[in-house]
């Protein structure tokens, strides 16, 4: 393989282990006198705990320790904290009730854990666990967004009046109630944003050991972002030396926001482990991951699109309940709002939007980021709407859109967002081109010779990435920055390790990132290793969502890149016997411009650690440069997918015959990963539309989709092979123009589907997930209508 | 109590004296640290822990070790050759980027060679039809399904 290596479809490095059972991921760490802990867990969704027996599964074989939230209380344990302050309407901070680590007094939810027994063996846990007897006084529960604030529900906090988080808004109100006034029409929505859970399939595990000798703690965890988990955990809950705790994330099997969070099993085994002083290791099973790992979406929404009558947006009027379970987990609060709402401008040149959000708690698994985190939400609210209205206005899907594309770009949104790039034209007849759109109506037709319903829908969607920059962050209430941060860390021999805040758990940042060095400094990939997921190894960093990780985490590798070479141009001066102004730096070579002298990065590197040679009275010993970068702004990746179902006459029964996306990510390290990344985002959005659908028991509160078996993940079976392509419009402010493609595809999808399958079936709207009972109900209402 | 069980790993003779309950998955990934047999879900849905119990694809979370006293079993450590080299279902898994965060990647090769044992020209429809017992979150299974039919044309060479 040669450079260059950005562009190219290099294969995966970490491969190799993954393929042949060599990954480490977090339950396969196993350590001297490790201990397994087992959660006792509330079986009702709303309940009192009126006392506590464990007498007998103290005495049980193998215990070595029970605790429950008096426990923590008594040592002066903290909650889990929120780290995203959202501001009411009224000026009034959000409500952030207590959200312990176990249970106070009272369960709010299915799965809310009430004490942790740990033992020798699992087996010995689980048996005791069985032995402690809670005495609980059961409460009605609410489980719906909609119901949450209706008179007489009971509350999730009792100093939470209404079970109201906040209400939030905006945009300019007045103007868009005067555009719609003034609208020739109107085209309304109302919808859910079906739950969903992120089911990584690796399953939260945490491995916890304390150190008398040095009175540090390590921690190993399935996370996304060692750097926080830390910071969170240690400041704000356990009132520990930051410096003395270390946190390893390991290979991780997956992420999709669910181990973004700060959880409460991994706190809780981190303060035990002092406590029983010896290590404990704790894996959730399936079952427990359901009720316990943060769910996604859960909007209530109605919608609105003020045309006039060439189809031309007016303004949008959203109002949205957004359920955010029994407690705030780690980033829900601006779930729905920050990374909602300011994208409701879409691809569209809307003048005027409102938006109005009120987020509620209920006796439900807390909700939080999940793969798209916001946009997916936005992005269906957009082009359900927009499909819609084309319907309704009797203009074809892409005509409605090219006469509201933004074409013109810095682009400043009424919803806050400035868009750098774009060419979202492109997009759309790319793929229209690849989806073959134009012989859709003849395929309709044959379709329909055979007895199946066939139907095309498009969604072409924005995305913002890289969230940033962090002082605007904080005055929109984030309490944490948003930079990453680099290290670049030459050996004498001439090998790089390569240390970023990022993390990968999946994305194959250790290939993607190596190219980038690899080629910045002109060295061969083979010589070059990324290290992430280890706060003991890596400065700092801010780990891996929101599609973040080239974008800012490779920018932040390309700035300490910089200060290499700044700093090798002096080295190779001085070896070279010539001014530093007069060196060049190209393909890892250091050459005095004009001349054929030259020295290579290796030899550089060399002479900085072995400095016989060498500027000591100006220049510092050694080549390791570390840097921060904080974004001026997100990026934009845009999109445009079409997806073609076939939906069967006699049973609903939805076959999804082609689906299409056109992404433009910015420049593209490895088209291959990219790819990758897309055909996942895909799936997940597929199947968000037509089979996962989280169910409550509105009554009762217990989780009716709590396995596999009741929650239908999308199977080999259940997707098409996708056709996928890029167009680059490269982002304008950051080193290498990229934009992030983790979550297009989740992102795109949902709203393609559902407008394929109500063009099909020709009804205005059906609920997600669309599954083939759903299909059928709405065939037959339909008929029986028309008849 | 613990009961004896005596089988064949990987081409190499064991004997245990383990917990009855424990299920083949927690022999061999606490007993005999074979960690890349992983366990994904408690349903024997996801897949993850798919081994090869006298060479027919198991979930080995979904029968209990003492069942397969003197078996031969095979994980996805046992599959290579000799020096590390990859089996042909290995080397197109990476070949065709058929694995992100590679959790369900071990029980879904071992899934694969017994798919081709039993398909050894597999169709795109047959592949993911008989892939129905493996969940996979991250590769929306575009990339599972390429590298399983390259898998299959590898294993005949």
């Amino acid at each position: 393989m040669n450079a260059p290596y950005i562009g190219q479809s290099i294969k995966r490095t970490e491969d190799q282990r993954f393929i042949t059972g060599g990954g480490t991921y977090t339950d396969d760490v196993n350590v001297v006198g490790q201990t397994y802990a087992y959660f006792l867990r509330s079986p009702h969704a709303h309940a009192k705990i009126r006392g506590i027996n464990f007498a007998k599964a103290k005495a049980a074989a193998g215990v070595v320790g029970i605790y429950t939230g008096e426990d923590l209380t008594a040592a002066k344990v903290g909650g889990l904290p929120c780290g995203w302050l959202i501001t009411s309407v009224d000026g009034q901070p959000m409500k952030e009730p207590p959200h312990p680590l176990l249970a106070q007094g009272k369960v709010r939810h299915v799965g809310d854990q009430v004490a942790v027994v740990i033992a020798e063996s699992l087996h010995q846990a689980k048996d005791a666990a069985e032995l402690i007897e809670v005495d609980y006084e059961m409460l009605p529960a609410v489980v719906n967004a909609a119901d949450a604030r209706k008179p007489g529900v009971p509350l999730v906090h009792d100093d939470v009046p209404h079970n109201t988080c906040y209400t939030w808004a905006i945009g300019a109100k007045d103007v868009v109630d005067k555009a719609f006034a003034s609208a020739s029409h109107v085209t309304t929505l109302e919808f859910n944003n079906n739950r969903l859970i992120p089911n990584a399939i690796e399953p939260r595990a945490a491995l916890a050991q304390y150190s008398r000798g040095d009175e540090a703690y390590t921690l190993h965890v399935a996370n996304q972002n060692p750097h926080v988990e830390r910071l969170l955990m240690t400041a704000f809950v356990l009132g520990l030396p930051e410096h003395k705790v270390r946190v390893i994330a390991p290979d991780v099997g997956g992420g999709f926001g669910s181990k973004i969070f700060l959880y409460a099993e991994e706190t809780v085994i981190t303060w035990a482990s002092k406590q029983v002083n010896r290590p404990i290791k704790w894996t959730a099973e399936r079952s427990e991951s359901f009720v316990t790992d943060a769910h996604g979406r859960d909007h209530v929404t109605k919608a609105e699109l003020a045309m006039d009558k060439s189809g031309k947006f007016l303004a949008m009027r959203v109002h949205t309940t957004a359920n955010l379970g029994a407690y705030l987990s780690t980033f829900a609060s601006s779930v729905p709002t920050i990374l909602y709402a300011t994208l409701l401008a879409g691809q569209y040149t809307t003048p005027a939007i409102y938006c109005e959000v009120t987020a509620v708690f209920t006796n439900t698994v807390p909700v939080d980021a999940y793969r798209g985190a916001g946009r997916p939400e936005a992005t269906y609210v957009i082009e359900r709407l927009v499909e819609t209205a084309a319907r309704e206005m009797k203009l074809a899907p892409a005509e409605i859109r090219k006469r509201n594309f933004i074409t013109q770009f810095p682009y400043q949104t009424p919803v806050a967002l400035c868009y750098d790039t774009g060419n979202y034209g492109a997009t759309l007849e790319a793929a229209m081109k690849l989806a073959d759109a134009a012989g859709f109506e003849a395929r309709r037709k044959q379709a329909a010779d055979r007895g199946k319903l066939r139907g095309l829908g498009y969604s072409t969607y924005i995305e913002a990435c890289g969230l940033a920059p962090s002082n605007i962050a904080g005055s929109l209430g984030a309490r944490a920055g948003l930079y990453e941060a680099g290290e670049v860390r030459f050996h004498p021999t001439g090998s790089v390790s390569v240390f970023t805040g990022s993390h990968s758990h999946g994305q194959g940042h250790e290939t993607t990132f190596a190219q980038v060095v690899a080629d910045k400094l002109g060295i061969p990939i083979e010589n070059i290793t990324i290290v992430h997921g280890d706060t003991g190894r890596i400065p700092f960093g801010m780990g891996t969502y929101g599609s973040r990780s080239i974008a800012v985490g490779g920018a932040a590798i390309v700035k300490a890149i910089d200060k290499i070479i700044d700093k090798g141009k002096k080295i190779a001066a001085h070896l070279l016997e010539a001014s530093a102004d007069d060196i060049t730096f190209k393909d890892g070579v250091f050459s005095v411009a004009g001349s054929d002298k030259k020295k290579t990065i290796a030899e550089v590197a060399f002479a900085s650690y072995v400095p016989h040679n060498y500027p000591l009275d100006k220049l510092e010993p050694g080549l390791n440069e570390t840097a921060f970068y904080d974004p001026p702004n997100f990026t934009y990746p845009a999109g445009s997918h079409i997806c073609e179902v076939e939906i069967d006459g006699d049973t609903g029964a939805t076959k999804i015959v082609s689906f299409t996306a056109v992404d433009d990510f910015g420049n593209v390290i490895n088209p291959m990963i990219v790819e990758g990344q897309v055909h996942g985002g895909l799936a997940q959005g597929i199947g968000q539309a037509l089979l996962e659908g989280c169910a409550y028991d509105a009554e009762s509160g217990q989780l009716i989709t709590g396995s596999y078996m009741d929650y239908a993940m999308p199977r080999a079976d259940d997707v098409p092979s996708f056709k996928v392509d890029t167009k680059v419009t490269a982002c304008t402010h950051n080193a290498l123009g990229v934009k992030g493609c983790g979550e297009a595809g989740a992102i795109g999808a949902p709203a393609a589907v559902i407008n394929a399958i109500t063009d099909a079936l020709g009804v205005k709207d059906i609920a997600m997930p669309a599954t083939a009972e759903r299909v059928w109900r709405a065939m037959n209402t339909k008929s029986k209508k028309a008849k | 109590m613990t009961i004896p069980v005596s089988l064949t790993v990987n081409g190499k003779a064991v004997g245990v004296d383990i917990d009855p309950r424990t299920l083949l998955s927690q022999l061999l990934r606490d007993h005999l640290h074979l960690t890349g047999t992983h366990i994904g879900c408690d349903t024997g849905q996801c897949g993850a822990c798919t081994v090869h119990v006298d060479g027919r694809a198991v979930k080995a979370c979904n029968i209990f070790a003492a069942q397969v006293d003197g078996a031969a079993v095979t994980t996805i450590e046992g599959i290579g050759g000799a020096n590390g080299a990859l089996h042909p279902m290995q080397a197109a898994f990476r070949e065709h980027h058929g694995l992100q965060c590679g959790f369900c990647t071990p029980g879904m090769i071992m899934n694969a060679i017994e798919l081709v044992q039993k398909h050894p020209n597999p169709s795109e429809d047959t592949v993911r039809a008989e892939l129905d017992g493996n969940l996979c979150r991250c590769t929306g299974y575009h990339n599972i399904v390429k590298a399983v039919i390259a898998g299959a044309a590898n294993m005949k060479g």
